[in-house]
């Protein structure tokens, strides 16, 4: 009964206004209700979720005639679909287009907004859910926005090499100031409802049922516009924007080096200079972006974005877990658990060690901080992660986490306590980093499921997931794994059963290199600093350490004890550190000093070509043997892993992208060539000749 | 089994928490989540099996009216869950009991939980009553003039507020504290002051060891805070407790000559204590192990100025009814909300003149002796969160007359403002 009056509730969940009985085949309905309001309501109808394609526009652009021609008392324009107002441009069809095309798309579409804008009638966005990109910028056109609560903005183009196109890099400025509107647009951040008020994008906040009181009342003329304040008007002298634009390009060069992503600072350089004129501005923006739009930095950062979309359409199929036992509330365990009860999972939680759970609890409330969660959500979030020192959600569980010490022995005896009290259908999966499957499927109660969920430190940061097959893993325990990622709001990826799987595989042989290095005489800032410059978020050695040494000698161990294929020798400096008892960030020293925080190296020493390719030659490697082995799928999920478990530079696409892009020849003669030089570990994997 | 008997089929609580001055960890629902998590995780049947939810507490706080049934939506029993909150004074976690027991007696309910819930270190600050006006004044004054001249009428003792729990712990029909009551008690049947401190050392003791012998494992669930801290057992015992520390305190309700200290009294705790009751065909339908069968209840009323002689107003009837006497009782959970008072009710039921012309028996009721009774400590050790302790001591009497073999026992409680209430539990 109550799931039925659930499902009733939902259906009348939007106010629809006039636009309720309106009929029409198109993406747009529209309709005048009593009160003379008119609702122009956007419901693509080849899609659960609205993007502002060229047919969305098209169609906009006849209503308006229409509204024009005979317009209402105001007008409301809002969404139908549940997921929210509209996600932005189709990204798509954008990413087919040429230049010219380019050009000839956004000055359309620059001018239907400038119609939307000069309507003779009061024109109101209501937004509920996310106005992300083109969405936002078309409720920017209108004189009012209501937020519904929840609701969110952003102009994240920045994140795919782009800046803003349909006029908002002048309409936002407008509306909120230059400085918090610039700050919006380089950081592609989201502004929440309360926040979206207090810094002007909003007039009002309200609750869907009081949508139609709120819109009659701006009808009315009772709710005054937001002013953008007496300091914007400073920014109308273009020696105060030079000024401003200096410290604009200093902060972010710090985070986006303006040698591999332009975008940004065309944005700043086309602000600083036009920024008083609301014209030159507009044709800049388009000009701009055009060109942006053909760099490389935007394709592979368009390409990475819909690689995410890969991953999570490779997550579709129903989970049927709802409730999870996770064994050991070590680092992995404890966040492991309060992200899956943060997502809505009931979690039970077991350790030895009593006070390990109750840091569990206390990590779970910041995570609920970091996620933004109000203190209902974060009080509900604590009800469903149980600490279970008896063990008794075990026999309830869906799916049993198992997230031990990395050791044969320990996890054969878990899993054979496991075969009594599992119920019938529940998935085992463990988090084993170093250990292969085949090797511990003796003792599990049912081979078929299975398998291997390999989170990556910290859990709540890293979205990537790999769901691991061995050779008994039934597709129906894998497809539900993926699913569970994907409903627990992470990434997953389907790999096989090999040693360190895909992304331990890969990225070993790179901190190996980096170490061997260090043994050749380079300095450790030298070499995090060429990786760095290449675009990895972080250098090898603080990876390391970050990762923890006495993990990356067991993984290094275990590959070198499990793989046919030769890696680098193990330093003697890695094995000395773990003894001394270093093991980087978790022991405040390692390799670096963390007793300072995260270490920042810096290097004057000139970065040569050579030495970065000594590093990433052996990630590409390790990848292309990872591909031909088949551990991981297609080309497309192992570029998508790598970006999002180690953030392999994004704006180069990936590490197969990266490689597309030097050619395989080339790189086949350039791995021949270290071979001579530093040894057997560079032969160029058989993969780089394929197709030779 | 008859279709109808009622079964004690699980239970568990919440470590009892001492009160230290400033609020403690957990509200009442907080508790009523902490235990109830766990008890309802290790049963075969899921948690929305139930066909409601009674939880007993004094303290209601203002963010959690109706207790129970934000604890059953927090325990994840579905919205469809029906929960009330039964208040009773100190038999409130009793009366939760005995309410769900006359239901599924009556055929209105097979599976039912019930519980009791306090956080007495949640209790709110009252103001004067006085203080209470002048604000209300200074709310609805309009304008300055009315607003200056309702500002000036305030006063230094408006700032000082009474502390509820005092005020809560007070009888308002008599003005004795319960403190006094057991004064009051000590008095008629000469309890000495050695006396009380003998008993109060001994409940310390036999706490201590149930804490470390494992008595308490399936009882007492841990209890996690969001700061990380682990909370594993009642914090009030004191195992070095000893007859000369006691009798250095200073008596605390009736200064200088009472004989009622903070250590012989039951201790200001937080803690909360769930029983789950099923009907013979629930045991049936869902494969149960219970621990104990429910035979019945009672409760009396009397003069408030004697409370604590409610165990003996209550228990003494519901033993007749059955024809049981003295010896057919092989346990005692008798609620220590003074040791004095405790003591009092023992010594009633050895006095002649009482049993004959108040109890209306025969003859003396007889000795109960000392290790068939409170065998693992009480309330003096524990504490006495309010609306908890009638539910711990019945779930307790059951698992220690499982742990010791004995077939029959009684729970009994004293109640502010002058009633008991009894249970008479059978092993199974």
């Amino acid at each position: 009964m109550d799931g039925e009056l659930k499902d009733f509730l939902k259906a009348s969940k939007l106010e629809l206004g006039g636009a309720v009985a309106a009929l029409g085949d198109g993406h747009w309905r529209y309709g005048v209700d009593d009160n003379k309001i008119g609702w122009l309501v956007l419901d693509r109808t080849d899609a659960s979720v609205n993007t502002i394609s060229d047919a969305v526009l098209r169609e906009l652009e006849r209503h308006i005639e229409q509204i024009e021609a005979d317009p209402p008392r105001a007008l409301v324009m809002r969404s139908a679909k549940s997921a929210g107002f509209a996600a932005g441009a189709d990204i798509r069809a954008l990413a087919t287009m040429d230049a010219d095309e380019t050009e000839k798309l956004l000055k359309e579409g620059h001018a239907l907004l400038h119609r939307l804008e000069g309507l003779s009638c009061p024109t109101i966005a209501a937004i509920h859910g996310a106005a992300l990109g083109a969405g936002f910028e078309l409720a920017l056109a209108c004189d009012y926005r209501i937020a519904i609560t929840g609701a969110s903005f952003g102009l994240p183009e920045v994140r795919l090499g782009l800046h803003p196109g349909l006029a908002g890099t002048v309409r936002l400025p407008e509306l909120i100031g230059p400085l918090a509107a610039m700050e919006m647009m380089l950081t592609g951040k989201t502004a929440h409802t309360k926040r979206a008020k207090e810094i002007g994008i909003v007039d009002l906040i309200v609750e869907e049922r009081h949508l139609r009181p709120a819109v009659l009342a701006i009808a009315q003329g009772k709710v005054g516009k937001h002013n953008r304040g007496v300091m914007a008007k400073a920014f109308d002298l273009s020696a105060a924007r030079s000024l401003a634009a200096e410290r604009m390009r200093r902060e972010t060069q710090k985070k986006a080096p303006k040698e591999h992503y332009p975008a940004p600072y065309a944005l700043i350089d086309n602000w600083a200079q036009h920024g008083n004129d609301r014209d030159l501005m507009q044709e800049d923006e388009i000009t701009s972006f055009a060109k942006l739009l053909q760099t490389d930095t935007s394709k592979n950062l368009i390409r990475a974005f819909m690689l995410r979309q890969t991953l999570k359409q490779g997550g579709q199929a129903t989970d049927n877990i709802a409730k999870v036992h996770v064994i050991g509330a070590g680092i992995m365990g404890a966040e492991i658990a309060a992200w899956a009860a943060m997502q809505g999972k009931h979690v039970s939680v077991t350790d030895p060690d009593e006070t390990a759970l109750g840091q569990m609890v206390k990590q779970a409330m910041r995570i609920c901080k970091d996620a933004h969660k109000d203190s209902l959500a974060t009080r509900d979030t604590l009800d469903r992660l149980m600490p279970d020192p008896q063990g008794y959600g075990l026999r309830h569980a869906d799916l049993v986490i198992e997230a031990g010490p990395e050791n044969p022995e320990t996890k054969a005896s878990i899993f054979a306590d496991l075969a009594k009290q599992m119920k019938a259908g529940a998935i085992l999966a463990t988090n084993t980093s170093s250990l292969q499957l085949a090797g511990l499927t003796d003792h599990v109660p049912d081979k078929a499921r299975f398998a291997g969920l390999h989170f990556f430190n910290p859990v709540s940061k890293v979205p990537l997931v790999e769901v691991v097959s061995h050779k008994g893993t039934s597709a129906d325990t894998r497809d539900r794994l993926m699913g569970f990622c994907t409903a627990i709001d992470r990434l997953p990826v389907a790999v096989a059963d090999a040693p360190g799987f895909l992304v331990n595989r890969a990225l070993m042989p790179y901190l190996l290199e980096a170490l061997l290095l260090m043994d050749e005489g380079i300095s450790k800032t030298r070499i995090d600093r060429a990786a760095l410059d290449f675009g990895m978020p972080m250098g090898p050695v603080t990876l390391a350490d970050q990762v923890g040494l006495d993990i990356c000698l067991d993984v290094a161990e275990s590959l070198n004890k499990s793989l046919d294929t030769p890696i680098a020798e193990i330093p003697s400096m890695l094995r000395e550190k773990v003894e001394a008892g270093d093991l980087g960030r978790k022991t405040g020293r390692g390799f670096y000093d963390w007793s300072d925080g995260t270490p920042k190296p810096d290097s004057d020493d000139k970065i040569s070509f050579d030495l970065t390719d000594r590093l990433i030659l052996p990630m590409l490697n390790a990848c292309a043997y990872c591909l031909r082995e088949g551990v991981v799928g297609s080309v497309d999920e192992l570029d998508a892993a790598m970006i999002f478990a180690t953030g392999f530079a994004p704006f180069r696409g990936g590490p197969m992208q990266y490689a597309q892009a030097r050619g395989h020849v080339a790189l086949h003669a350039r791995l021949k060539e270290f071979e001579k030089s530093h040894g057997v570990r560079f032969a160029p994997d058989p993969y780089w000749s394929k197709d030779a | 089994m008859t279709a109808r008997e009622v079964f004690l089929v699980d239970g568990a609580r919440t470590p009892f928490l001492k009160v230290r001055g400033k609020r403690g960890p957990f509200t009442p629902v907080d508790l009523a989540v902490q235990s109830g998590r766990p008890l309802l995780a290790r049963q075969p049947f899921a948690p929305d099996a139930f066909d409601m939810v009674i939880l007993g507490c004094v303290n209601v706080i203002a963010d959690e009216m109706n207790p129970a049934r934000v604890a059953a939506l927090r325990l994840g029993m579905g919205a469809e869950m029906v929960a009330f909150t039964v208040q009773i004074n100190c038999g409130s976690g009793m009366q939760s009991i005995d309410t769900a027991f006359r239901t599924i007696r009556e055929g209105s309910g097979d599976l039912i939980l019930a519980g009791g819930a306090e956080a007495l270190s949640h209790a709110p600050l009252v103001l004067r009553d006085d203080a209470v006006d002048w604000l209300a004044g200074m709310q609805s004054a309009s304008g300055p003039l009315a607003t200056a001249q309702n500002a000036v009428q305030i006063r230094p003792r408006h700032l000082k507020p009474v502390v509820g729990l005092e005020r809560g712990l007070t009888d308002p029909i008599t003005d004795l504290s319960m403190g006094q009551t057991a004064e009051v008690l000590a008095h008629h049947f000469g309890i000495t002051r050695a006396m009380s401190d003998a008993y109060a050392v001994e409940s310390h003791k036999r706490l201590a060891s149930a804490q470390h012998s494992g008595t308490l494992s399936t009882e007492v669930m841990p209890a996690f805070d969001k700061e990380g801290s682990v909370y594993k057992y009642d914090d009030g015992v004191r195992a070095d407790s000893a007859v000369d520390k006691l009798g250095n305190l200073k008596p605390v309700f009736e200064k200088p000559y009472g004989q009622v200290t903070a250590g012989n009294s039951s201790q200001v705790t937080d803690g909360a204590s769930w029983c789950i009751l099923a009907s013979g065909d629930a045991v049936k339908q869902h494969n149960l192990t219970p621990i104990a069968r429910l035979v019945d209840s009672e409760w009396a009323a009397l003069d408030p100025s004697v409370m604590g002689l409610g165990p003996v107003m209550s228990a003494t009837p519901l033993l007749s009814r059955h024809g049981f006497g003295r010896d057919d009782i092989d346990l005692w959970e008798i609620n220590e909300a003074f040791a004095a008072q405790v003591l009092a009710c023992l010594a009633a039921w050895q006095d002649e003149n009482f049993c004959r012309d108040v109890l209306g028996l025969k003859d003396t009721f007889g000795m109960i002796p000392r290790e068939q009774l409170n065998i693992h400590g009480g309330a003096i050790s524990m504490g006495h969160p309010v609306g908890t302790s009638g539910n711990r001591i019945v779930l307790h009497l059951a698992n220690a007359l499982h742990a010791t073999g004995g077939k029959r026992g009684v729970a009994s409680e004293c109640i502010g403002g002058g009633q008991g209430g009894a249970m008479i539990l059978e092993a199974v």
